[in-house]
This record gives structure tokens, sequence and C-alpha cells, in this order.
């Protein structure tokens, strides 16, 4: 049984695009220090959930809380104030922008706290190295570097990650991954939307099965045995 | 020596069109609007300096004190009120809104001014020249407005590329979606783009009214030659709006002499075969 004072909680979160149903009563938890992977096909909703936390998608006020206080069908700019940041799939960075300006656009909310652009810098070195460059112009896993600092830059408590190995090399996801457990050691509640469930289930301590824009299954890894991960995931 | 003065005039008239220019600049920089009613708020901007001066009597420059935050303080409500609304569908619907606007604005400012010719009175700084080495003259106003206009722009760059403001801009008009996950109010910031941008036009507006003669009409013919400065010099970049601005300077100073009727005409001719040989403009920054 897990605790009632989640950092996060989703309670029959629902989410549209236009008249597209995206989201069906969904009910999700995410407690303080811990990682929580969502797995899920392509098209499951995985992002919806995320975008509908961060309120790029808007939903209902009382269908999310973080830290007990209903943030649902607020705007995006006003929960990055609140501590909850993003690294969006396909890391949009901003082309116009350098590598440090990209990372500075980070601390526009203004949020207190240890991540600054130093501290960004000793995690990610070859960034500072780089740091008049344009963002668009480095290699894939050095991009996804600076929208991971990026998002650290709003000294967010909470960090949801969608998709950040996607189209990377396995000895760059090996490195991300490896600095992901470094922030998450240092206290920030990390979730992670991941179509390896290997990884996934590697890194995480709850995770959540998405499918067709329900949850399907969800347990804590060693809990969930791999027929059962399978007939969640495809359905089968 | 006739023709090195009437290039000079040229140039410097480019002054005054990349003031036209430069605050339309920032609006497409910013949030993709192409404002059809930019023009009409110029000449706006020129019949609340005539109301300050004949109120309080004092220099139309000087107007500027209260003409500039009354015209930032419309462009924040205009942005936040009007075009905001229309900003978030199509690309399509913020034109027609700001057309809508543009015909509303000249209709009130003839309900309200007559269709009567006006001017702002500037004094000596109308006529004061100097003479440069072989006997051409040049007037002392036309270089104050391409001076402002140097200022201005300059003033945008570092603002654009020196302030944390200048950055949210820049995201903002790279990524609306992902620049609210930094914690951008885009909604806010389109607003403090447009007060920005009508401060610009604020000071176009009263070196129009001091320059030449006035009139709810002639909105859209400022409108066109801001575009054509902003084109020509490329689209997105301040510098080469002020490039584009003294080209179609020079072309319409150039036209007036062989023909005073050839001024406009000439200007516009210079500009299709711009647009025909090279549409990207010379310094564009948007593709």
């Amino acid at each position: 049984m897990r605790s009632n004072g989640s950092l996060l909680e989703a309670r029959v979160l629902t989410a549209f695009y236009g008249d597209f149903q995206a989201l069906f009563d969904v009910d999700f938890r995410i407690e303080r220090n811990e990682t929580v992977a969502i797995i899920g096909s392509n098209g499951a909703g995985k992002s919806t959930l995320l975008k509908s936390i961060t309120g790029l998608v808007r939903t209902k006020a009382e269908a999310i809380y973080f830290d007990g206080e209903a943030i649902g069908g607020k705007p995006a700019y006003r929960i990055v104030e609140q501590g909850i940041s993003m690294v969006p799939e396909g890391r949009c960075l901003f082309p116009s922008l350098s590598v440090e300006e990209n990372l500075a656009i980070g601390a526009y909310s203004k949020r207190q706290g240890p991540w600054n652009l130093e501290a960004v810098y000793e995690v990610f070195p070859m960034l500072k190295e780089k740091r008049i460059v344009p963002a668009t112009a480095l290699s894939g896993g050095q991009q996804q570097m600076v929208a991971i600092g990026r998002a650290l830059m709003a000294n967010p408590r909470l960090l949801l990650c969608d998709e950040i190995s996607l189209g990377l090399a396995p000895v760059i996801i090996k490195e991300i991954y490896a600095q992901l457990e470094r922030i998450s050691a240092e206290g920030t509640t990390l979730v992670i939307v991941e179509q390896d469930i290997k990884r996934a289930m590697a890194v995480s301590d709850h995770v959540y099965c998405i499918r067709e824009g329900r949850v399907v299954l969800e347990g804590r890894p060693r809990d969930l045995g791999r027929e059962e991960i399978t007939k969640a995931y495809f359905g089968m | 020596m006739d023709l090195v003065a009437t290039v000079i005039d040229g140039i410097l008239l480019g002054g005054l069109y990349a003031l036209f220019a430069s605050g339309l600049s920032l609006i497409f920089g910013v949030m993709r609007l192409v404002n059809i009613a930019h023009g009409d708020l110029i000449v706006l901007a020129a019949f609340i300096a005539m109301i300050v001066i004949d109120h309080f009597g004092v220099h139309p420059l000087v107007s500027l004190v209260l003409v500039v935050p009354f015209m930032a303080l419309l462009g924040y409500g205009l942005q936040r009120g009007i075009f905001n609304r229309a900003l978030d569908s199509d690309i399509l619907r913020p034109v027609l809104v700001s057309f809508g606007v543009s015909v509303f604005l000249q209709n009130a400012l003839l309900q309200a001014f007559s269709a009567d010719s006006r001017r702002l009175q500037a004094g000596n700084l109308e006529t004061l020249h100097f003479d440069l080495p072989g006997g051409v003259a040049v007037g002392v106003l036309p270089c104050l407005m391409f001076m402002v206009a140097l200022v201005v722009i300059g003033g945008l760059q570092l603002l654009l590329y020196r302030t944390e403001l200048g950055r949210a801009f820049r995201s903002v008009s790279d990524d609306q979606q992902t620049a609210q996950l930094m914690g951008i109010n885009h909604a806010h910031l389109f607003g403090l783009a447009m007060a920005l941008s009508l401060a610009i036009v604020s000071v176009a507006g009263v070196f129009l009214g001091i320059r030449g003669n006035f009139d709810p009409s002639i909105g859209p013919t400022r409108m066109i030659f801001a575009c054509e400065a902003i084109i020509i010099g490329g689209l997105g970049d301040l510098w080469g709006t002020l490039v584009g601005g003294v080209i179609l300077g020079i072309a319409q100073t150039l036209g007036a002499r062989i023909n005073p009727g050839y001024q406009i005409l000439a200007g516009h001719l210079v500009f299709l075969a711009i647009l025909t040989l090279r549409p990207q403009g010379f310094f564009a920054k948007i593709r």
C-alpha cells in the first residue's frame, strides 16, 4: 500500500485533443524521491499524461494534485513555478539560442534551489565547452543533455523525462541514465517515459503501463512478471 | 553634386522607413503576426502627439514623453485584449483581425479629426541644415531621424541578444509551447512586444508628423513602406531592415529626381526587382 502523502496524484484523469479522448480515468501517483517509469507503445497516451501534468493539455482542476494542491487546469508557466519541469520528447531546444542561452532560459521561473549553470556544467562538462554554439548544432546526445540541463535550471521537485533515449546511441543513453541516477540521488523525483521496457524496469521504483489511454498495469518492477508486462504492453 | 545630395537624402529617408519598419519587424519576429494596422498606429501616434502639443504647448519631440507610454500601454492592451485571442488559431485570423483594427482606426481618426491634413510644427528643426564639403546641404531633421533609427535598432538588438527579456522573446518566437515549459507566459510576453513596438511607432509617428503632412488615410502606405523595408532587408534581421529602408529611400529620392511623380513608383519598382531576384531579402534570418 502506497502512502497518501504523494508528491503528485492524478485522480480519474481524462484528457482530450478536440473531440478525441486521449486519456480515460487515469489514476496515477508519484511518491517523493522515487523514480517512476511509464511504459507503453506509440500513441498509448504516455506523452499526453505528461502534458496533462505540465499544463500543456488542459484538465479539470481536481484531476491532478501536486503536494496536496490542485494544479489541474493551471497554465504551464504556473506549473513550472510550482516545481514541475519537463524534458520534452524530441528535446525541443530553441534553435535561435546558444547552448548557454537555452540553459539560462530554463531558469526563467526564478525558482531557488541547487541547480544553476555551474551545477549543470558539472554534470555535463562538455556543454561548457560548447556554451556559445547554437544548441541545435550539437549532436543528438549533447542536445539531450542541454534539454535535461535546461529542465534542471528550473530547480524542479519533479522532473518529467519524455522518451529521452529516442534516437540516441546506446553508449550515450547509458551516460544520460547514469546522470539521471545522480540527479535522482540528489533528491529530485523523476518520471521517465520510455519505450525500452528493460531499461525502464531497471531504473524505476514503480512502473505504470499505459495502453489506449488507460493504465492497464502498475507495480514495483520486481513484482511484475515478464509475461504480465508483455500482455499489458501489447494487449494480447 | 546634385546626385550625391539626392543619394544622401535617400539614405537619411531610409532612417524614417527603418523606424516605420522596426516595430513591425519585432512583432513579426516574436509572434509571426503581420500587423496590417501598423501604419494606422503610426498615424494614430502622430494625432496623439498633436493633441499633447495643442494641450501643453510643447515641442513635438518633448511630446514623446507622454506619447510613448500612452502608445505602449495601448499596445499592451490591444495585444492582450484583441490580438492574443486570434493568435491561438490559424495564421490567417490574426491578419484579418489586424485588418479590422486598421479599418476601425482609419474611420475613428476620420471621425475625430476629419480628413484635413495636419502637421506637427517643430520650429527651426524643420529648416536647420549644415553643408558638407562640396556644398551639399544636409538637413538636421533627416540626420536626427537617421540617428534615432540607429539608436532604436541598436537598442532592440541589445535587448534581444543581451537581456533575459530578449531571450524570452526569441524562445517564444522559436517554440511557444516549449517556452511555456520554461515558465514563460507567452500572452504577457506578446503584450510586452506589442508595447515595445508601439513605443517605437510613437517615435516614427512624431517624425512623420514633423517631416510632412498627415491625415487619417495615409497609414496603409506607411505600412507598405515598412513591409518593403523589412522584405528587402530580409525577415528577422533588424540591421537588414535599416538597409532595406535605405535602399527604398534612395530609390524614392532618385525617382523623384527624374520626375517628382515617380517617387513612390520608383520605390515599389526597386522592391519588386529585389523580390524577384532575391525573394529572401539581403540578410534573412527567418525562412
